[in-house]
C-alpha cells in the first residue's frame, strides 16, 4: 500500500480544444467555449448555449479513422479521441507489457443515439434502427475504448452523475495502490443530449448567457461536453521504464451528503467530508494548497453551497480558486477527468485559471475566485472538487513531484 | 488479505427470496411469462407511502432490499454503500425521454429526470439512512456487480471500512425487453423458464433483481459465508483461455479444482452462449456438483448478485436445493463455492465463496 500513484499522461476533447495543447491555448486566450450549438437538434437551439466539441460526429470518426457507415455514439467517439491523446502523450507503446486498466465514466452513456431511436420506438415498437440502441448502456463507450486500445486487464464504469470521472480517477488509483495493476486510463465522457438538456432546462437550471460561477448574479450553469483522461501509473513501473512524470495523483475523498436527491445542503456537509479525506489521504494541510478547481457549476445552489464548504476546511487560509466551468461548460460525468487534465496543465505550467464571468461579489460568501490568469506561479498541490447528484461529492488532489 | 463475511442479505426477485428463511421451498413457475419480474414486497414496512408514490420501482426494490439486508446484519448504517447496475433506472429514463419527444421538449415533469441517474438507488439508500461514507455505483454491463465487489474487497484492504453495503440491482420494462428481443436477447418460442436449459436454440429468458448484501470484516458463526476472491476478465479469445483463467484463480486462492464443491454456472439457455459451461462440466467439472440460476430469475446484468445469494445460502445451510441442480453427484460438506458466469461472452466473472 506503500505505492505512489503518478500522472504520466493526459488527454481532453471539449469545446476549448481538441487536445491538451489547443485546450491551454484557449485558457491563455481566455477564449471560452460556450456558444450556440452547431449540432444539436433541439428547440432550444437559439436560446441556450453550450460548451459543445466543435466537430460532428462524421469529423470525429474521420479523425479516429472510422468507417463513416459504422455508427458509434458521440459519446464514444470523444472518449477515443481523448483516451487516444492519454496513452500517446504517457508514450505508451506496448500495452500488454504492464497489468493496464481502463476505468471510464459517463452520466448517460449513449444517450445521444437512444433519443433518435426513441423518436421511431414510441410510435411502434417495431420501429428504430437498432444500430442506434446497442451503445446506449454506460459499458459501451468504455469497451470501445479498450477495444481501440487493446486494452483488456480490467475495464469497468462508473455512473455517479456529475462525480463519475473523478470517482474513475480514484478507483484506478487504489487499483494501483492494492497491486491489482501497474497502470490505468481513468476519467470519463459525456455528449451533450436532448435528454439533459431538458432535464436541467426543466430544473431552470440552465443559464441562457455564459454562466458566472461564484458570482452573485449567476442564474445558472452551461450544458458542455467532452472527454477526459489521465494515464497513471506506479511507482513500480516508472522506476523500471525511467518515465517523465507530470505530476502525482496524492489524495482522493469520496462522501454522501445525504441531504437531497438533487439539491446540495446550504453548509456544503458532504463537500466539506470529501475535501478532509483527500486531504488526509495526501497527508497535507489546508494551507499546503495552491488552487482549488472548484466544481463551481453556476448555479445559486451549488457555487454557495461549495462556497462554504470551502471556507469551512479552509478557514482564514483560502487558496485561489477558480471554476472553468465558464470555459468548457458542465461536462457531467466528464468534468472530473476534464478537469483533473486541467489540474496537472496548471502544476505542469505555473499557471491559476482565472473564474470567466466573475463580476458581482457574492454577498453570502466571503471568499473571491481568481478573475486573471496568474502566470509563472508554483503551483504545487492542486485540489479538485467534482459534485453529482444524489449528493455524490468527490475531491481528488494533484502535486507537483 | 482481510477476511470478508456476508451478514445479512436482501434479495427482491422473481422467487420468494425477500423473507431470508433460506432458499425457498416453493418454487415459482411463471408458465406464459414472456420475461421474469420480481415478486415485490408491501414496500409500506420501510417506506412511507408519500415517499413511494415519488419513487420508480427499481428505487422502492432497492431501498426495500437494501433494509432488510442490513436488519438482517443488524447493522444501521454501513461505513460505505456500492451498487452494481447494468442499466440504472430505466423506468424513469424511458419516461423522461417519452415525454421529451411527445412534448416537444416543453412543460416537462424534472421528477423522473432527477431520478434517472444510475447512482439513484445507492443516493437515496444513503438519503434514508443518512449515510455520509463512500458512495459508489458501477454501471458496466456484466461486469457492474463484480466490480462493486471488487471495490469492496479493496475497501475492507484498505481498513477504509468495517461495514460495507453492497448491492447489484437491475430492473426490465416493457420497453427494454422489446428492444432486446428486437436484438435477438430472448427465445422467440413459448418456452417454460424452469426448463430453459430443454430448448438448445438460441435467446434466453430476460429477468430482473435486486440483491443486497451486508459485508463485514467480524466473524461470526451467524454469517452466511466467507467471500474469497472475485476476479473479472474481458473477451476471452477461446475456451482455453476461460478453463486457464478459472485454474489460476483457484490457484492463487490456494486450491485445486477438486477442491471446489459447488460450482454455480451462468447457463442461460441461449445455445450461442452456453457451450462454455456445458464444455466446463464435462472436463474440469465433471466431478463436481454443478449448479445454474439463471431459470429462476431470468437473465441481466448483474445476476450474478443473484448467484452470490444461491452460493451464500448453500454455505449456509449446507443443502443444495433440486431445482438448481445441474447434475447429480452424492451430497457432501459443501466448503468452497465457485460462480463462473459470463454475459454475452464479453464480460466473465469468477466469484470464491467459502464457509464462514
Amino acid at each position: 500500500m506503500s505505492d505512489r500513484v503518478f500522472v504520466t499522461g493526459i488527454g481532453i476533447i471539449s469545446a476549448i480544444g481538441n487536445s491538451s495543447d489547443e485546450v491551454l491555448n484557449s485558457i491563455n486566450l481566455k477564449k471560452s467555449g460556450i456558444k450556440l450549438s452547431s449540432y444539436l437538434d433541439t428547440v432550444y437551439k437559439n436560446e441556450i448555449p453550450f460548451g459543445e466539441v466543435k466537430f460532428s460526429n462524421k469529423e470525429l470518426s474521420e479523425k479516429l479513422k472510422i468507417n463513416s457507415g459504422q455508427i458509434i455514439t458521440r459519446t464514444a467517439l470523444l472518449g477515443m479521441l481523448a483516451a487516444k491523446e492519454a496513452i500517446n502523450h504517457a508514450q505508451i507503446k506496448n500495452i500488454s507489457e504492464a497489468r493496464t486498466g481502463l476505468i471510464s465514466a459517463t452520466s448517460v452513456g449513449g444517450m445521444d443515439r437512444s433519443e433518435i431511436f426513441y423518436e421511431e420506438f414510441i410510435a411502434d415498437n417495431k420501429k428504430g434502427r437498432l444500430r442506434n440502441i446497442i451503445g446506449h448502456d454506460c459499458g459501451d463507450s468504455t469497451e470501445k475504448i479498450a477495444d481501440m486500445l487493446g486494452i483488456k486487464d480490467f475495464i469497468t464504469t462508473i455512473s455517479t452523475a456529475c462525480s463519475s470521472s473523478a470517482n474513475a480517477i480514484m478507483f484506478g488509483a487504489r487499483l494501483i495502490k492494492n497491486n491489482m495493476l501497474d497502470r490505468v486510463i481513468a476519467g470519463g465522457v459525456d455528449s451533450i443530449t436532448k435528454f439533459t438538456l431538458n432535464g436541467f432546462n426543466t430544473l431552470m437550471i440552465l443559464d441562457r448567457q455564459n454562466c458566472r460561477p461564484f458570482d452573485e448574479k449567476r442564474n445558472g450553469l452551461n450544458l458542455g461536453e467532452g472527454a477526459g483522461f489521465i494515464v497513471l501509473e506506479s511507482e513500480r513501473i516508472i522506476n523500471k521504464n525511467k518515465k517523465e512524470i507530470l505530476c502525482e495523483l496524492k489524495g482522493y475523498g469520496n462522501a454522501s451528503d445525504a441531504y437531497h436527491q438533487t439539491a446540495s445542503s446550504p453548509d456544503g456537509f458532504g463537500a466539506c467530508i470529501a475535501m478532509r479525506k483527500a486531504l488526509e489521504a495526501a497527508n497535507l494541510k489546508p494551507e499546503e494548497i495552491d488552487y482549488i478547481n472548484a466544481h463551481g457549476t453556476g448555479t445559486p445552489n451549488n457555487d454557495l453551497s461549495e462556497g462554504k464548504a470551502i471556507e469551512n476546511v479552509f478557514e482564514s487560509k483560502i487558496p485561489y480558486f477558480s471554476s472553468t466551468k465558464a470555459y468548457t461548460g458542465h461536462t457531467l460525468g466528464a468534468s472530473g477527468g476534464i478537469e483533473a487534465v486541467l489540474s496537472v496543465l496548471a502544476i505542469k505550467n505555473n499557471l491559476i485559471f482565472p473564474n470567466l464571468n466573475f463580476e458581482n461579489q457574492m454577498k453570502d460568501l466571503k471568499i473571491t475566485p481568481v478573475k486573471e490568469l496568474i502566470k509563472n506561479i508554483e503551483v504545487k498541490n492542486v485540489l479538485s472538487n467534482s459534485f453529482g447528484f444524489g449528493g455524490n461529492n468527490t475531491t481528488l488532489i494533484f502535486s507537483k513531484i | 488479505m482481510t477476511d470478508i463475511y456476508i451478514k445479512g442479505i436482501g434479495n427482491i426477485s422473481p422467487q420468494k427470496t425477500i423473507d431470508n428463511s433460506g432458499f425457498p421451498d416453493e418454487v415459482m413457475e411463471y408458465p406464459d411469462a414472456e420475461y421474469l419480474k420480481c415478486i415485490e414486497p408491501v414496500y409500506k414496512k420501510y417506506i412511507e407511502p408519500m415517499a413511494s408514490r415519488r419513487m420508480s420501482r427499481v428505487v422502492k426494490m432497492g431501498l426495500y432490499s437494501a433494509k432488510t439486508c442490513l436488519d438482517e446484519a443488524d447493522i444501521e448504517k454501513p461505513d460505505a454503500i456500492i451498487t452494481g447496475t447494468g442499466l440504472g433506472c430505466v423506468e424513469d429514463t424511458e419516461k423522461f425521454l417519452t415525454s421529451i419527444i411527445q412534448n416537444e421538449e416543453k412543460l416537462l415533469n424534472p421528477t423522473p429526470f432527477i431520478q434517472s441517474t444510475h447512482n439513484t438507488i445507492s443516493a437515496q439508500i444513503s438519503l434514508f439512512l443518512k449515510c455520509h461514507g463512500y458512495n459508489y455505483t458501477y454501471a458496466h454491463r456484466g461486469f457492474s456487480f463484480e466490480s462493486a465487489l471488487l471495490d469492496s474487497i479493496l475497501m475492507f484492504n484498505e481498513k477504509s471500512a468495517n461495514t460495507i453495503l453492497l448491492g447489484g440491482v437491475d430492473e426490465i420494462t416493457e420497453n427494454t425487453y422489446q428492444i432486446t428481443k428486437r436484438l435477438g436477447h430472448w427465445k422467440r418460442e413459448n418456452i417454460n423458464h424452469l426448463k430453459l436449459l430443454e430448448y438448445k436454440t438460441k435467446g434466453s429468458i430476460a429477468g430482473e433483481g435486486s440483491a443486497f448484501f451486508l459485508l463485514t470484516n467480524q466473524p461470526d458463526k451467524a454469517n452466511y459465508a466467507k467471500i474469497s476472491s472475485v476476479h473479472a476478465f474481458y473477451k476471452p479469445e477461446n475456451s482455453g483461455i476461460i478453463k486457464n483463467e478459472i485454474i489460476s484463480f483457484l490457484s492463487k486462492n490456494n486450491l485445486r479444482v477438486e477442491d471446489i464443491d459447488v460450482a454455480i454456472l451462468g447457463l442461460n439457455g441461449d445455445k450461442n452462449f452456453d457451450e462454455i459451461y456445458y464444455k466446463l462440466t464435462e472436463e474440469i467439472f465433471k466431478n463436481t456438483v454443478c449448479a445454474y440460476f439463471k431459470h429462476l430469475c431470468g437473465e441481466y446484468h448483474t445476476a450474478s448478485s443473484f448467484a452470490m445469494y444461491t452460493a451464500a445460502n448453500i454455505l449456509k445451510n449446507q443443502f443444495v436445493p433440486d431445482v438448481i441442480k445441474f447434475n447429480n453427484k452424492p451430497q457432501r460438506q459443501y466448503k468452497n463455492i465457485l460462480i463462473y458466469n459470463h454475459y454475452r461472452n464479453i464480460n466473465h466473472s469468477l466469484l470464491l465463496l467459502q464457509n464462514a
